[in-house]
């Protein structure tokens, strides 16, 4: 419409409403010629009915960039915002537990939102979420759907809200040689040696590990080699259900894992109760941390767990006996003390567990590291499939993998002490 | 649709300049008290002659504006769009007119904190559109979420002269097609936008537009205003409107007359609304 070959610098603003026969949009064009720039109508939509609002895009240039930014200020105070400088829409929440229509939904990268001007960093980072903002403190975090109260301020629509994607190079930590994000045929040798060592670190370092376990590390026979972890305090929490905790106790109490051997592989007659007995025994004392110390449960993950205070979730589940008494068995309850758990942690390593290792996916941060370790493939590439882009998979069986990890640990140790 | 005129006042019990927020406003010239009661009083009068019911806000110490319910909210049948004061000093205002308006049966509807908006002060219907004011005390973001909301025709204009702070110290609709403006208090485009929108547009003169002649309320025929507006008040007349001076100056010392003591809260007689049956689905209370 209006476009001038000399301009040097330009940007893109939005007006709507009621802007014809207020006139608005042509007091906005006349404010850019007036000032010196020019502008071209990228998009304009006229409103149909006497109610309906109108829509311009407009292209604004001018000569430098410094007169743009004049340009843009002052025809801002007629509604005429620059896309890029967008002020995040906030309503405030007419119920409790939904959002309101529009409602930005969250993803698991790092966030910005814009108030007032200010670009503002989203705390809780949390996929699948909204944006809760507290405008005197000009805080915004993560909210879930079923932690809003009536007259919260919620962000809608995307404009003024800024998405900063994780690149591959600033989260390729020690994992660079994995190439892809499940990797069945990559040498698993060198992938543990690098999962040791990043585990090392953390340590080292005095940032906080996280392990999410599911029941086949006990059925793998591969107890003794976590507990050696734990003993050495590679983690400070522990995520599981009701399985891991109980087959590991079965197995401290009975030898058994459901009921087959954990040494000798066999059936032992009415070893199927074991687990049953096993949960009563634990629901006898109280709890877990009790029968440790009534000298009930003397070996084992949990045990060792208690005795290393390493604090520990448990998250129950509909098919769960039971459950032991430790277990948060409401649903919403677990992902709230497991989201609270998660805000210190600096590395996650999952192992043989599908739901809790996409539970715990969905609440964290894309720049958390996360390994995935599963004998079924399937399990990394839902993570992956369902946001958690940052996972790194492992292909392999759990007690070659932790016997391995243990081993590379104490190399690490070792070499260390030298 | 025939109802009684229904306006929501504040006795002026704590009225006093005790800040600086507009061109009128000047601490070292000071409130009559006594004097602004019994100008306060005598309009309250004006009204229930005319054929007004009033309701009565609380005065709260502390809050001297109060007395200006005209800001307190936008009033759309049961719906108040509750102000949300560009100044610090009049935000403690808010929670009352809330309370107030919501034990009296109205459904609150609160705009984004991010946003400016004063109420009626600066949000008149005539007819079926919204002339809204922006620039001095109202953001011109904050209309079209109300326009949304109320699904009218919202027509933003912006204010250039700081005198004419709110649309309602320069402009009142007297009917659907009939208001009343002084044209210095708008720019071309306003001017232009008023003149296409409101058929009959009668012209106030400066002087009298100084003396707030455009704060009037509107009940039925009678219009209301500020004492010494003779021009306006021929003009009135002679378009079948029966114009009732009564001295305000202690409020016009804090840049309020008639209107800003007043809000309508059955729809002023300009709003075409008032004359329609149906609750729009938005607003449904």
């Amino acid at each position: 419409m209006n476009l001038s070959t000399s301009s040097t610098a330009a940007q893109k603003v939005e007006v709507s409403g009621h802007i014809i026969d207020s006139l608005i949009l042509s007091k906005v064009m006349d404010c850019i010629k007036g000032a010196g720039g020019s502008f071209q109508v990228e998009k304009c939509t006229i409103g149909e009915g006497q109610h309906d609002p109108s829509y311009a895009l407009l292209s604004v240039e001018a000569p430098t960039q410094e007169k743009l930014e004049e340009i843009l200020k002052t025809i801002a105070v007629h509604g005429a915002i620059s896309i890029e400088q967008k002020n995040c829409q906030i309503v405030s929440a007419d119920i409790a537990g939904a959002f309101p229509e529009g409602f930005y939904s969250t993803t698991n990268q790092k966030t910005e939102v814009r108030i007032d001007g200010e670009w503002i960093e989203v705390q809780n980072q949390e996929m699948d979420c909204g944006i809760v903002i507290d405008l005197e403190k000009k805080l915004a975090r993560c909210l879930p759907m079923t932690q809003v109260k009536e007259g919260d301020q919620l962000v809608v629509g995307h404009g003024g809200v800024q998405m900063h994607p994780q690149t591959k190079t600033e989260n390729s930590h020690t994992f660079e040689f994995m190439n892809s994000a499940v990797s069945t045929e990559k040498p698993k040798g060198i992938a543990i040696r690098q999962i040791a060592t990043e585990l090392y670190e953390t340590k080292k370092s005095g940032k906080k590990a996280l392990i999410v376990g599911g029941p086949a590390i006990v059925h793998t026979g591969s107890v003794e080699h976590l507990s050696k972890l734990l003993r050495g305090n590679y983690f400070s929490r522990l995520f599981a259900g009701n399985a891991l905790a109980t087959h590991d106790i079965e197995q401290a109490f009975f030898g058994t894992s459901l009921g087959v051997s954990v040494s000798e592989g066999d059936i032992i007659e009415s070893g199927h109760e074991h687990h049953l007995r096993s949960i009563n025994r634990i629901r006898r004392a109280g709890s877990i941390a009790n029968a440790v110390e009534k000298g009930l449960l003397t070996s084992g993950i949990m045990y060792e767990c208690v005795q290393n205070g390493i604090d520990f979730t448990l998250a129950g589940s509909i098919r769960d006996d039971g459950p032991l008494p430790d277990v948060i068995t409401d649903a919403l309850e677990a992902q709230q003390v497991m989201r609270d758990k998660i805000a210190d942690i600096s590395f996650c390593l999952m192992v043989a567990t599908n739901l809790h290792s996409i539970a715990v996916g969905n609440l964290l941060p894309a720049w958390i590291k996360v390994v995935c370790v599963d004998i079924n493939p399937s399990t990394v590439i839902k993570l992956n499939d369902r946001g958690s882009f940052q996972t790194i998979g492992l292909v392999t069986d759990v007690e070659p993998f932790l016997r391995s990890l243990v081993s590379e640990v104490e190399a690490l140790e070792a070499a260390d002490a030298i | 649709m025939s109802t009684t005129p229904h306006i929501l006042m504040c006795p002026p019990d704590y009225f006093g300049i005790e800040y600086e927020i507009n061109a009128w406003m000047k601490k070292d010239r000071q409130v009559d008290h006594p004097l602004a009661v019994k100008q306060w009083t005598a309009l309250q009068q004006v009204l229930i002659e005319a054929g007004a019911k009033i309701s009565l806000l609380e005065a709260v110490k502390g809050l001297p504006d109060l007395v200006f319910t005209a800001n307190a909210a936008l009033i759309y049948r049961k719906t108040a769009i509750l102000s949300r004061f560009m100044h610090k000093q009049r935000q403690g205002e808010e929670e009352h007119d809330q309370a107030w308006l919501e034990a009296n049966g109205f459904k609150i509807h609160k705009l984004p904190e991010t946003i400016s908006f004063e109420g009626a002060g600066d949000a008149l219907f005539c007819g079926d559109t919204l002339l809204a004011g922006y620039r001095m005390r109202s953001d011109i973001k904050g209309y079209q979420d109300i326009g949304t909301l109320l699904g009218c025709r919202v027509t933003p204009l912006e204010l250039v002269n700081p005198y004419y702070y709110h649309i309602d110290t320069c402009f009142c609709p007297l009917s659907v097609d009939t208001a009343i403006y002084f044209p210095g208090a708008f720019d071309e485009y306003g001017r232009k936008a008023l003149t296409n929108l409101v058929p009959n547009l009668i012209e106030v003169n400066e002087e009298e537009a100084r003396s707030f002649a455009c704060n009037a309320v509107v009940v039925n025929k009678t219009v209301a205003t500020n004492s010494g507006c003779p021009d306006l008040h021929k003009k009135l007349k002679e378009n079948g409107f029966c114009p009732v001076g009564t001295p305000l100056g202690e409020f016009v010392k804090s840049g309020g007359s008639a209107k800003c003591l007043t809000l309508r809260l059955d729809g002023e007689e300009g709003a075409g609304w008032k004359y329609k049956s149906g609750v729009d689905a938005n607003t449904q209370a």
